[in-house]
Protein backbone atom coordinates (compact mmCIF):
# COMPACT_ATOMS: atom_id res chain seq x y z
CA UNK A 1 0.00 0.00 0.00
CA UNK A 2 1.23 3.47 -0.87
CA UNK A 3 1.14 6.56 1.34
CA UNK A 4 -1.71 7.92 -0.77
CA UNK A 5 -3.91 5.98 -3.18
CA UNK A 6 -6.73 7.66 -5.03
CA UNK A 7 -9.19 5.77 -7.23
CA UNK A 8 -11.81 7.39 -9.44
CA UNK A 9 -12.24 10.27 -7.03
CA UNK A 10 -15.15 12.51 -7.88
CA UNK A 11 -16.50 15.62 -6.17
CA UNK A 12 -19.30 17.84 -7.37
CA UNK A 13 -21.21 20.75 -5.91
CA UNK A 14 -24.70 20.88 -7.38
CA UNK A 15 -23.98 21.20 -11.08
CA UNK A 16 -20.31 22.03 -10.69
CA UNK A 17 -17.73 19.26 -10.99
CA UNK A 18 -14.62 20.15 -8.99
CA UNK A 19 -12.81 16.81 -9.19
CA UNK A 20 -13.68 14.69 -12.19
CA UNK A 21 -12.69 11.08 -11.58
CA UNK A 22 -8.97 11.26 -10.75
CA UNK A 23 -6.71 8.33 -9.83
CA UNK A 24 -3.09 8.43 -8.67
CA UNK A 25 -0.80 7.21 -5.96
CA UNK A 26 2.05 8.65 -3.93
CA UNK A 27 4.72 6.32 -2.53
CA UNK A 28 6.11 6.49 1.02
CA UNK A 29 8.75 9.16 1.43
CA UNK A 30 7.95 10.77 -1.89
CA UNK A 31 7.87 14.53 -2.51
CA UNK A 32 4.82 14.81 -4.70
CA UNK A 33 3.58 18.00 -6.36
CA UNK A 34 0.01 18.72 -7.35
CA UNK A 35 0.00 21.45 -9.95
CA UNK A 36 -2.76 23.32 -11.67
CA UNK A 37 -4.40 26.71 -12.19
CA UNK A 38 -6.76 28.25 -9.63
CA UNK A 39 -10.03 26.37 -9.55
CA UNK A 40 -8.53 23.29 -11.21
CA UNK A 41 -9.46 21.11 -8.23
CA UNK A 42 -6.24 21.18 -6.19
CA UNK A 43 -7.66 22.49 -2.95
CA UNK A 44 -10.76 20.31 -3.26
CA UNK A 45 -8.53 17.25 -3.67
CA UNK A 46 -6.34 18.17 -0.71
CA UNK A 47 -9.42 18.84 1.44
CA UNK A 48 -10.80 15.39 0.56
CA UNK A 49 -7.47 13.71 1.35
CA UNK A 50 -7.32 15.55 4.69
CA UNK A 51 -10.91 14.45 5.53
CA UNK A 52 -12.23 18.03 5.57
CA UNK A 53 -14.52 17.28 2.63
CA UNK A 54 -16.40 14.13 1.70
CA UNK A 55 -16.00 12.89 -1.88
CA UNK A 56 -19.12 12.43 -4.01
CA UNK A 57 -17.80 9.06 -5.17
CA UNK A 58 -14.58 7.10 -5.46
CA UNK A 59 -12.01 6.04 -2.89
CA UNK A 60 -8.96 7.66 -1.38
CA UNK A 61 -6.56 5.93 1.00
CA UNK A 62 -4.20 8.03 3.08
CA UNK A 63 -1.66 6.35 5.38
CA UNK A 64 -3.54 3.07 5.00
CA UNK A 65 -7.09 4.25 5.81
CA UNK A 66 -9.98 5.28 3.60
CA UNK A 67 -11.03 8.95 3.90
CA UNK A 68 -14.80 8.42 4.15
CA UNK A 69 -14.70 5.32 6.32
CA UNK A 70 -11.95 6.11 8.84
CA UNK A 71 -11.40 9.87 8.90
CA UNK A 72 -10.32 9.85 12.57
CA UNK A 73 -7.48 7.41 11.93
CA UNK A 74 -6.23 9.53 9.04
CA UNK A 75 -6.38 12.76 11.06
CA UNK A 76 -3.96 11.26 13.58
CA UNK A 77 -1.44 10.34 10.91
CA UNK A 78 -1.34 13.44 8.76
CA UNK A 79 -0.11 16.97 9.13
CA UNK A 80 -1.50 19.90 7.23
CA UNK A 81 -0.23 23.34 6.30
CA UNK A 82 -2.98 25.43 4.80
CA UNK A 83 -2.88 28.00 2.08
CA UNK A 84 -3.95 30.71 4.51
CA UNK A 85 -2.42 31.23 7.94
CA UNK A 86 -4.16 29.24 10.65
CA UNK A 87 -2.09 30.33 13.64
CA UNK A 88 -3.58 32.04 16.66
CA UNK A 89 -2.10 35.54 16.60
CA UNK A 90 -2.94 36.23 20.22
CA UNK A 91 -0.97 33.24 21.50
CA UNK A 92 2.80 32.85 21.62
CA UNK A 93 4.83 30.62 19.30
CA UNK A 94 5.22 28.07 22.07
CA UNK A 95 1.53 28.15 23.01
CA UNK A 96 0.44 27.59 19.41
CA UNK A 97 2.66 24.52 19.21
CA UNK A 98 1.74 23.18 22.65
CA UNK A 99 -1.95 23.61 21.90
CA UNK A 100 -1.50 21.57 18.72
CA UNK A 101 0.52 18.87 20.52
CA UNK A 102 -2.20 18.49 23.16
CA UNK A 103 -4.90 18.13 20.53
CA UNK A 104 -2.92 15.21 19.11
CA UNK A 105 -2.67 13.65 22.55
CA UNK A 106 1.06 14.24 23.16
CA UNK A 107 2.22 14.23 26.78
CA UNK A 108 3.49 17.57 28.03
CA UNK A 109 7.13 16.50 28.48
CA UNK A 110 7.33 14.84 25.08
CA UNK A 111 5.63 17.83 23.49
CA UNK A 112 7.96 20.40 25.06
CA UNK A 113 11.06 18.45 24.05
CA UNK A 114 9.86 18.09 20.48
CA UNK A 115 8.77 21.74 20.26
CA UNK A 116 12.18 22.97 21.38
CA UNK A 117 13.93 20.62 18.98
CA UNK A 118 11.85 21.80 16.01
CA UNK A 119 12.07 25.48 17.00
CA UNK A 120 15.87 25.22 17.04
CA UNK A 121 15.94 23.61 13.60
CA UNK A 122 13.98 26.46 12.02
CA UNK A 123 15.80 29.14 14.00
CA UNK A 124 12.76 30.25 15.97
CA UNK A 125 14.00 29.19 19.39
CA UNK A 126 14.43 32.81 20.46
CA UNK A 127 10.84 33.59 19.40
CA UNK A 128 9.42 31.00 21.76
CA UNK A 129 7.65 33.50 24.00
CA UNK A 130 6.79 35.98 21.24
CA UNK A 131 3.14 36.54 20.31
CA UNK A 132 2.58 35.15 16.83
CA UNK A 133 1.21 38.48 15.58
CA UNK A 134 4.73 39.92 15.98
CA UNK A 135 6.35 37.34 13.68
CA UNK A 136 7.17 37.98 10.00
CA UNK A 137 5.37 36.15 7.19
CA UNK A 138 8.29 33.78 6.63
CA UNK A 139 8.56 32.98 10.35
CA UNK A 140 4.84 32.23 10.51
CA UNK A 141 5.15 29.85 7.57
CA UNK A 142 8.09 28.02 9.18
CA UNK A 143 6.13 27.85 12.39
CA UNK A 144 3.18 26.33 10.56
CA UNK A 145 5.36 23.75 8.86
CA UNK A 146 6.87 22.58 12.16
CA UNK A 147 3.42 22.59 13.68
CA UNK A 148 2.31 20.27 10.88
CA UNK A 149 5.24 17.96 11.70
CA UNK A 150 5.00 18.21 15.49
CA UNK A 151 3.04 15.01 16.04
CA UNK A 152 5.24 13.03 13.63
CA UNK A 153 2.73 12.48 10.80
CA UNK A 154 3.39 9.95 8.05
CA UNK A 155 2.09 12.31 5.39
CA UNK A 156 2.41 16.08 5.38
CA UNK A 157 0.05 18.09 3.16
CA UNK A 158 1.10 21.55 2.11
CA UNK A 159 -1.49 23.64 0.30
CA UNK A 160 0.36 26.35 -1.64
CA UNK A 161 2.87 26.85 1.16
CA UNK A 162 4.75 29.71 -0.48
CA UNK A 163 1.91 31.82 -1.86
CA UNK A 164 2.39 35.45 -0.93
CA UNK A 165 6.01 35.11 0.21
CA UNK A 166 8.91 37.03 -1.33
CA UNK A 167 11.45 34.99 -3.38
CA UNK A 168 14.09 34.81 -0.61
CA UNK A 169 11.58 33.64 1.95
CA UNK A 170 10.16 31.17 -0.54
CA UNK A 171 13.58 29.64 -1.12
CA UNK A 172 14.16 29.54 2.63
CA UNK A 173 10.87 27.80 3.34
CA UNK A 174 11.58 25.22 0.64
CA UNK A 175 15.09 24.53 1.86
CA UNK A 176 13.67 23.91 5.26
CA UNK A 177 10.80 21.69 4.04
CA UNK A 178 13.29 19.51 2.17
CA UNK A 179 15.56 19.33 5.23
CA UNK A 180 12.69 18.24 7.39
CA UNK A 181 11.71 15.64 4.87
CA UNK A 182 15.19 14.15 4.99
CA UNK A 183 15.24 14.14 8.78
CA UNK A 184 11.76 12.76 9.30
CA UNK A 185 11.26 10.67 6.17
CA UNK A 186 7.79 12.17 5.80
CA UNK A 187 5.80 11.76 2.61
CA UNK A 188 5.06 15.24 1.32
CA UNK A 189 2.11 16.22 -0.84
CA UNK A 190 2.31 19.80 -2.08
CA UNK A 191 0.00 21.88 -4.21
CA UNK A 192 1.51 24.87 -5.90
CA UNK A 193 1.20 27.01 -8.98
CA UNK A 194 4.85 28.02 -8.98
CA UNK A 195 6.34 25.73 -11.60
CA UNK A 196 9.95 26.47 -10.72
CA UNK A 197 9.37 25.06 -7.24
CA UNK A 198 8.16 21.77 -8.62
CA UNK A 199 11.02 21.00 -10.98
CA UNK A 200 13.02 19.03 -8.40
CA UNK A 201 10.09 17.12 -6.89
CA UNK A 202 10.11 13.32 -7.16
CA UNK A 203 6.89 13.32 -9.12
CA UNK A 204 4.22 15.78 -10.13
CA UNK A 205 0.65 15.61 -11.39
CA UNK A 206 -0.84 18.40 -13.42
CA UNK A 207 -4.55 18.83 -12.87
CA UNK A 208 -6.94 20.97 -14.87
CA UNK A 209 -10.75 21.12 -14.97
CA UNK A 210 -10.79 18.42 -12.31
CA UNK A 211 -8.80 15.90 -14.38
CA UNK A 212 -5.18 14.81 -14.20
CA UNK A 213 -3.63 15.62 -17.56
CA UNK A 214 -0.03 14.60 -16.88
CA UNK A 215 1.73 12.69 -14.13
CA UNK A 216 5.32 11.56 -13.56
CA UNK A 217 8.84 12.79 -12.87
CA UNK A 218 9.05 16.47 -13.88
CA UNK A 219 12.16 16.01 -16.05
CA UNK A 220 10.78 12.98 -17.82
CA UNK A 221 7.54 14.81 -18.40
CA UNK A 222 9.35 17.70 -20.00
CA UNK A 223 11.31 15.39 -22.27
CA UNK A 224 8.33 13.31 -23.21
CA UNK A 225 5.79 15.98 -23.69
CA UNK A 226 7.55 18.93 -25.20
CA UNK A 227 10.17 19.44 -27.80
CA UNK A 228 12.85 22.06 -28.20
CA UNK A 229 11.73 25.11 -30.10
CA UNK A 230 14.04 26.73 -32.62
CA UNK A 231 13.22 30.27 -33.59
CA UNK A 232 14.54 32.19 -36.61
CA UNK A 233 14.12 35.84 -37.28
CA UNK A 234 14.54 37.04 -40.87
CA UNK A 235 13.50 40.03 -42.88
CA UNK A 236 14.14 38.30 -46.21
CA UNK A 237 11.13 37.03 -48.15
CA UNK A 238 12.94 34.23 -50.02
CA UNK A 239 14.43 32.93 -46.82
CA UNK A 240 11.06 33.07 -45.20
CA UNK A 241 9.51 31.08 -48.04
CA UNK A 242 12.25 28.50 -47.74
CA UNK A 243 11.88 28.25 -43.98
CA UNK A 244 8.20 27.59 -44.43
CA UNK A 245 9.01 24.83 -46.91
CA UNK A 246 11.17 23.17 -44.22
CA UNK A 247 8.11 22.79 -42.09
CA UNK A 248 8.62 25.91 -39.98
CA UNK A 249 5.66 27.97 -38.97
CA UNK A 250 5.35 31.73 -38.93
CA UNK A 251 4.78 33.06 -35.41
CA UNK A 252 4.57 36.79 -36.04
CA UNK A 253 6.30 39.34 -38.27
CA UNK A 254 9.64 37.88 -39.25
CA UNK A 255 9.68 35.15 -36.62
CA UNK A 256 9.64 31.50 -37.67
CA UNK A 257 9.57 28.52 -35.36
CA UNK A 258 9.94 24.77 -35.50
CA UNK A 259 9.69 22.18 -32.74
CA UNK A 260 12.30 19.44 -32.98
CA UNK A 261 13.61 16.43 -31.07
CA UNK A 262 17.34 16.99 -31.48
CA UNK A 263 18.63 20.54 -31.75
CA UNK A 264 22.13 19.34 -32.79
CA UNK A 265 20.97 17.42 -35.87
CA UNK A 266 18.74 20.23 -36.92
CA UNK A 267 21.55 22.76 -36.69
CA UNK A 268 23.78 20.62 -38.87
CA UNK A 269 21.07 20.31 -41.48
CA UNK A 270 20.53 24.03 -41.46
CA UNK A 271 24.21 24.85 -41.82
CA UNK A 272 24.39 22.64 -44.87
CA UNK A 273 21.81 24.71 -46.59
CA UNK A 274 23.35 27.58 -48.44
CA UNK A 275 22.06 30.98 -49.33
CA UNK A 276 19.96 31.58 -46.27
CA UNK A 277 20.25 35.04 -44.84
CA UNK A 278 19.67 34.24 -41.17
CA UNK A 279 19.97 37.27 -38.95
CA UNK A 280 19.53 35.52 -35.64
CA UNK A 281 18.79 32.10 -34.27
CA UNK A 282 17.99 30.81 -30.80
CA UNK A 283 17.38 27.52 -29.09
CA UNK A 284 14.95 27.54 -26.17
CA UNK A 285 15.12 24.60 -23.79
CA UNK A 286 11.66 24.01 -22.47
CA UNK A 287 11.02 24.39 -18.76
CA UNK A 288 8.27 23.04 -16.61
CA UNK A 289 6.53 26.38 -16.93
CA UNK A 290 6.27 25.90 -20.70
CA UNK A 291 4.94 22.40 -20.30
CA UNK A 292 2.42 23.62 -17.80
CA UNK A 293 1.25 26.47 -20.00
CA UNK A 294 1.08 24.22 -23.05
CA UNK A 295 -1.07 21.78 -21.13
CA UNK A 296 -3.35 24.14 -19.28
CA UNK A 297 -3.47 27.04 -21.73
CA UNK A 298 -2.89 30.69 -20.99
CA UNK A 299 -6.36 31.87 -20.09
CA UNK A 300 -6.74 33.40 -16.64
CA UNK A 301 -8.93 31.43 -14.29
CA UNK A 302 -11.31 32.75 -11.75
CA UNK A 303 -11.21 31.14 -8.34
CA UNK A 304 -14.50 29.35 -8.66
CA UNK A 305 -14.17 26.71 -5.97
CA UNK A 306 -11.06 27.49 -4.03
CA UNK A 307 -12.68 27.54 -0.58
CA UNK A 308 -15.56 25.13 -0.71
CA UNK A 309 -15.27 24.24 2.97
CA UNK A 310 -15.66 27.79 4.08
CA UNK A 311 -18.38 28.89 1.75
CA UNK A 312 -20.71 25.98 2.27
CA UNK A 313 -22.89 26.04 5.32
CA UNK A 314 -24.72 22.90 6.27
CA UNK A 315 -25.78 19.68 4.69
CA UNK A 316 -23.76 16.57 4.39
CA UNK B 1 -12.56 9.59 28.18
CA UNK B 2 -9.25 11.42 27.95
CA UNK B 3 -9.93 11.79 24.25
CA UNK B 4 -13.13 13.72 24.98
CA UNK B 5 -12.06 15.73 28.02
CA UNK B 6 -8.58 16.83 26.96
CA UNK B 7 -9.72 18.89 23.95
CA UNK B 8 -12.34 20.63 26.10
CA UNK B 9 -9.57 21.54 28.52
CA UNK B 10 -7.23 22.72 25.76
CA UNK B 11 -9.84 24.87 24.02
CA UNK B 12 -10.96 26.35 27.33
CA UNK B 13 -7.36 27.08 28.32
CA UNK B 14 -6.77 28.86 25.04
CA UNK B 15 -9.87 31.04 25.39
CA UNK B 16 -9.06 31.92 29.00
CA UNK B 17 -5.48 32.85 28.13
CA UNK B 18 -6.67 35.05 25.33
CA UNK B 19 -9.37 36.58 27.49
CA UNK B 20 -6.99 37.64 30.25
CA UNK B 21 -4.49 38.87 27.68
CA UNK B 22 -6.94 41.19 25.95
CA UNK B 23 -7.00 44.01 28.47
CA UNK B 24 -9.32 46.21 26.42
CA UNK B 25 -11.95 43.48 26.27
CA UNK B 26 -11.63 42.86 29.97
CA UNK B 27 -11.97 46.54 30.81
CA UNK B 28 -14.87 47.01 28.39
CA UNK B 29 -16.67 44.05 29.83
CA UNK B 30 -16.41 45.48 33.34
CA UNK B 31 -17.01 49.09 32.35
CA UNK B 32 -20.25 48.47 30.49
CA UNK B 33 -22.27 47.00 33.37
CA UNK B 34 -20.84 49.51 35.84
CA UNK B 35 -21.84 52.34 33.53
CA UNK B 36 -25.36 50.97 33.36
CA UNK B 37 -25.54 50.51 37.05
CA UNK B 38 -24.13 53.90 37.97
CA UNK B 39 -25.57 56.11 35.27
CA UNK B 40 -28.91 54.52 34.46
CA UNK B 41 -29.40 53.07 37.90
CA UNK B 42 -28.57 56.27 39.78
CA UNK B 43 -30.54 58.44 37.38
CA UNK B 44 -33.71 56.40 37.38
CA UNK B 45 -33.38 55.76 41.08
CA UNK B 46 -34.59 59.32 41.64
CA UNK B 47 -37.62 58.94 39.37
CA UNK B 48 -38.80 55.41 40.13
CA UNK B 49 -39.98 55.08 43.67
CA UNK B 50 -42.42 52.82 45.40
CA UNK B 51 -43.94 49.64 44.06
CA UNK B 52 -40.73 47.64 43.48
CA UNK B 53 -40.06 46.80 47.12
CA UNK B 54 -36.38 47.71 46.61
CA UNK B 55 -34.68 50.82 45.29
CA UNK B 56 -34.35 50.97 41.51
CA UNK B 57 -30.57 50.71 41.56
CA UNK B 58 -30.92 47.57 43.67
CA UNK B 59 -33.63 46.28 41.38
CA UNK B 60 -31.49 46.40 38.25
CA UNK B 61 -28.40 44.72 39.77
CA UNK B 62 -29.67 41.19 38.97
CA UNK B 63 -30.54 42.47 35.49
CA UNK B 64 -27.08 43.99 35.01
CA UNK B 65 -25.58 40.69 36.14
CA UNK B 66 -27.74 38.95 33.51
CA UNK B 67 -26.61 41.46 30.90
CA UNK B 68 -22.96 40.93 31.75
CA UNK B 69 -23.37 37.18 31.35
CA UNK B 70 -25.39 37.61 28.16
CA UNK B 71 -22.83 39.80 26.39
CA UNK B 72 -19.83 37.95 27.69
CA UNK B 73 -21.12 34.47 26.81
CA UNK B 74 -22.39 35.45 23.36
CA UNK B 75 -19.14 37.25 22.59
CA UNK B 76 -17.10 34.28 23.74
CA UNK B 77 -19.08 31.79 21.64
CA UNK B 78 -19.17 34.02 18.59
CA UNK B 79 -15.36 33.76 18.57
CA UNK B 80 -16.05 30.53 16.68
CA UNK B 81 -16.94 32.75 13.71
CA UNK B 82 -13.68 34.69 14.15
CA UNK B 83 -11.73 31.45 14.32
CA UNK B 84 -13.42 30.29 11.17
CA UNK B 85 -12.80 33.57 9.39
CA UNK B 86 -9.11 33.64 10.37
CA UNK B 87 -8.56 29.98 9.58
CA UNK B 88 -7.76 28.80 13.09
CA UNK B 89 -10.89 26.66 13.23
CA UNK B 90 -9.56 24.65 10.27
CA UNK B 91 -6.44 23.82 12.27
CA UNK B 92 -8.64 22.44 15.07
CA UNK B 93 -10.93 20.62 12.66
CA UNK B 94 -8.14 18.55 11.07
CA UNK B 95 -6.91 17.30 14.42
CA UNK B 96 -8.26 13.93 15.61
CA UNK B 97 -10.46 15.77 18.13
CA UNK B 98 -14.21 15.13 17.83
CA UNK B 99 -16.50 17.98 16.75
CA UNK B 100 -18.57 17.55 19.88
CA UNK B 101 -15.54 18.16 22.12
CA UNK B 102 -14.76 21.35 20.23
CA UNK B 103 -18.34 22.59 20.75
CA UNK B 104 -18.16 21.67 24.44
CA UNK B 105 -14.80 23.39 24.80
CA UNK B 106 -16.36 26.59 23.51
CA UNK B 107 -19.33 26.25 25.85
CA UNK B 108 -17.14 25.60 28.89
CA UNK B 109 -14.83 28.52 28.16
CA UNK B 110 -17.84 30.80 27.61
CA UNK B 111 -19.26 29.64 30.92
CA UNK B 112 -16.07 30.27 32.87
CA UNK B 113 -15.38 33.66 31.30
CA UNK B 114 -18.96 34.84 31.91
CA UNK B 115 -18.94 33.54 35.46
CA UNK B 116 -15.73 35.43 36.25
CA UNK B 117 -17.19 38.61 34.81
CA UNK B 118 -20.47 38.16 36.61
CA UNK B 119 -18.68 37.72 39.91
CA UNK B 120 -16.62 40.85 39.31
CA UNK B 121 -19.86 42.83 38.93
CA UNK B 122 -21.10 41.42 42.23
CA UNK B 123 -18.38 43.38 43.99
CA UNK B 124 -20.64 46.40 43.46
CA UNK B 125 -23.47 44.83 45.49
CA UNK B 126 -22.45 45.92 49.03
CA UNK B 127 -22.07 49.51 47.81
CA UNK B 128 -25.75 49.71 46.87
CA UNK B 129 -26.95 48.04 50.03
CA UNK B 130 -27.15 44.37 49.02
CA UNK B 131 -25.42 41.97 51.37
CA UNK B 132 -25.02 38.22 51.05
CA UNK B 133 -24.65 35.29 53.39
CA UNK B 134 -22.05 32.65 52.50
CA UNK B 135 -24.84 30.30 51.38
CA UNK B 136 -26.24 33.01 49.10
CA UNK B 137 -22.83 33.66 47.54
CA UNK B 138 -22.48 29.96 46.90
CA UNK B 139 -25.91 29.56 45.34
CA UNK B 140 -25.37 32.72 43.29
CA UNK B 141 -22.18 31.22 41.82
CA UNK B 142 -24.06 28.05 40.89
CA UNK B 143 -26.86 30.00 39.22
CA UNK B 144 -24.46 32.31 37.42
CA UNK B 145 -22.73 29.22 36.02
CA UNK B 146 -25.99 27.65 34.84
CA UNK B 147 -27.13 30.85 33.12
CA UNK B 148 -23.64 31.29 31.59
CA UNK B 149 -23.73 27.74 30.26
CA UNK B 150 -27.15 28.26 28.74
CA UNK B 151 -26.22 31.53 27.00
CA UNK B 152 -22.85 30.12 25.84
CA UNK B 153 -24.67 27.17 24.30
CA UNK B 154 -27.10 29.54 22.56
CA UNK B 155 -24.02 31.44 21.31
CA UNK B 156 -22.42 28.28 19.91
CA UNK B 157 -25.74 27.42 18.28
CA UNK B 158 -25.96 30.86 16.65
CA UNK B 159 -22.29 30.76 15.60
CA UNK B 160 -22.95 27.43 13.90
CA UNK B 161 -25.80 28.90 11.87
CA UNK B 162 -24.24 32.15 10.68
CA UNK B 163 -21.74 32.07 7.86
CA UNK B 164 -19.66 35.16 8.41
CA UNK B 165 -18.99 37.97 10.80
CA UNK B 166 -21.23 40.31 8.82
CA UNK B 167 -24.22 38.68 10.48
CA UNK B 168 -22.94 39.78 13.90
CA UNK B 169 -24.86 43.07 13.91
CA UNK B 170 -28.06 41.26 13.05
CA UNK B 171 -27.47 38.89 15.96
CA UNK B 172 -26.83 41.81 18.31
CA UNK B 173 -29.88 43.79 17.23
CA UNK B 174 -32.40 41.01 16.77
CA UNK B 175 -31.37 38.43 19.33
CA UNK B 176 -29.07 39.82 22.02
CA UNK B 177 -30.68 43.22 22.65
CA UNK B 178 -34.29 41.87 22.68
CA UNK B 179 -33.12 39.08 24.99
CA UNK B 180 -31.82 41.70 27.39
CA UNK B 181 -34.82 44.05 27.28
CA UNK B 182 -37.37 41.24 27.42
CA UNK B 183 -35.90 39.56 30.46
CA UNK B 184 -37.25 41.55 33.36
CA UNK B 185 -33.83 43.15 33.81
CA UNK B 186 -35.07 46.74 33.71
CA UNK B 187 -38.64 46.42 35.03
CA UNK B 188 -40.86 43.74 36.53
CA UNK B 189 -42.45 41.36 34.05
CA UNK B 190 -45.89 41.92 35.54
CA UNK B 191 -46.15 45.53 34.36
CA UNK B 192 -45.87 44.59 30.67
CA UNK B 193 -48.75 43.91 28.25
CA UNK B 194 -49.64 40.26 27.75
CA UNK B 195 -48.06 39.87 24.25
CA UNK B 196 -44.66 41.04 25.48
CA UNK B 197 -44.95 38.82 28.51
CA UNK B 198 -45.20 35.78 26.23
CA UNK B 199 -41.88 36.70 24.65
CA UNK B 200 -40.37 37.06 28.10
CA UNK B 201 -41.53 33.61 29.11
CA UNK B 202 -39.77 32.19 26.04
CA UNK B 203 -36.51 33.87 27.03
CA UNK B 204 -34.19 31.76 29.22
CA UNK B 205 -32.55 34.91 30.55
CA UNK B 206 -35.87 35.83 32.22
CA UNK B 207 -35.60 32.82 34.52
CA UNK B 208 -31.89 33.40 35.09
CA UNK B 209 -32.39 37.00 36.15
CA UNK B 210 -35.42 36.07 38.24
CA UNK B 211 -33.38 33.46 40.09
CA UNK B 212 -30.72 36.12 40.78
CA UNK B 213 -33.48 38.36 42.20
CA UNK B 214 -34.62 35.57 44.50
CA UNK B 215 -31.12 35.13 45.85
CA UNK B 216 -30.14 38.80 46.09
CA UNK B 217 -33.37 39.98 47.67
CA UNK B 218 -33.86 36.92 49.89
CA UNK B 219 -33.70 38.99 53.06
CA UNK B 220 -36.07 41.69 51.83
CA UNK B 221 -39.66 40.71 52.58
CA UNK B 222 -40.92 43.79 50.75
CA UNK B 223 -39.77 42.35 47.37
CA UNK B 224 -41.98 39.95 45.44
CA UNK B 225 -40.66 38.20 42.37
CA UNK B 226 -42.72 37.40 39.25
CA UNK B 227 -41.85 33.71 39.03
CA UNK B 228 -41.33 31.12 41.75
CA UNK B 229 -37.79 29.90 42.43
CA UNK B 230 -38.81 26.33 41.64
CA UNK B 231 -40.08 27.37 38.19
CA UNK B 232 -36.88 29.34 37.63
CA UNK B 233 -34.74 26.32 38.42
CA UNK B 234 -36.75 23.83 36.36
CA UNK B 235 -37.06 26.10 33.32
CA UNK B 236 -33.47 27.36 33.46
CA UNK B 237 -32.10 23.82 33.55
CA UNK B 238 -34.45 22.70 30.77
CA UNK B 239 -33.43 25.62 28.57
CA UNK B 240 -29.78 24.88 29.26
CA UNK B 241 -30.06 21.21 28.31
CA UNK B 242 -31.98 22.00 25.12
CA UNK B 243 -29.46 24.71 24.17
CA UNK B 244 -26.48 22.42 24.75
CA UNK B 245 -28.00 19.70 22.58
CA UNK B 246 -28.91 22.17 19.83
CA UNK B 247 -25.44 23.74 19.94
CA UNK B 248 -23.66 20.37 19.73
CA UNK B 249 -25.87 19.17 16.87
CA UNK B 250 -25.61 22.43 14.90
CA UNK B 251 -21.84 22.68 15.35
CA UNK B 252 -21.38 19.08 14.32
CA UNK B 253 -23.58 19.56 11.27
CA UNK B 254 -21.85 22.71 10.12
CA UNK B 255 -18.40 21.17 10.27
CA UNK B 256 -19.18 17.77 8.78
CA UNK B 257 -19.72 17.93 5.12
Amino acid sequence: MNAIEVRDLFKSYNSLTAVDGISFEVGYGELFGFLGPNGAGKTTTINILCTLLKPTSGEAYVAGSEVSREPDRIRKRIGLVFQETTLDNELTTFENLLFHAYLYGLERNTAVRRIDELLSIVGLRNKRRELVKHLSGGMKRRLEVIRGLLHGPGVLFLDEPTTGLDPQTRAGVWGFIKDMRKREGTTIFVTTHYMDEASDFDRIAIIDHGKIIAIGNPHKLINEMSKTTVTFVTGDDDTARQLLSYGMSRVDGGKYQIRIEEPGDFMKRMLNLSGLKIDEFAINQPELEDLYISLTGTEIRDERIEHPVRKRGHGS
Amino acid sequence: MRRLVLPVYVITLRDLKKFFRQRSRLIGMIARPLTWLLIIGTGLNQIIKGSLGVTYIQFILPGILGMTILFSAIFSSISIVWDREFGFMKEILVTPVSRISIAFGKMVSGTLISTVQGLIIMVAAPFIGIRFTIAEVFSLIVFIMVVSMCISAIGVFIASLIKSFESFNIIMNFIVMPMFFLSGAMYPISILPRVMRYFMYLNPLTYGIDSFKHIMFAGLTSFRSDISMLNDIVLMISFTIVSIVLAAVAFNRQHNE
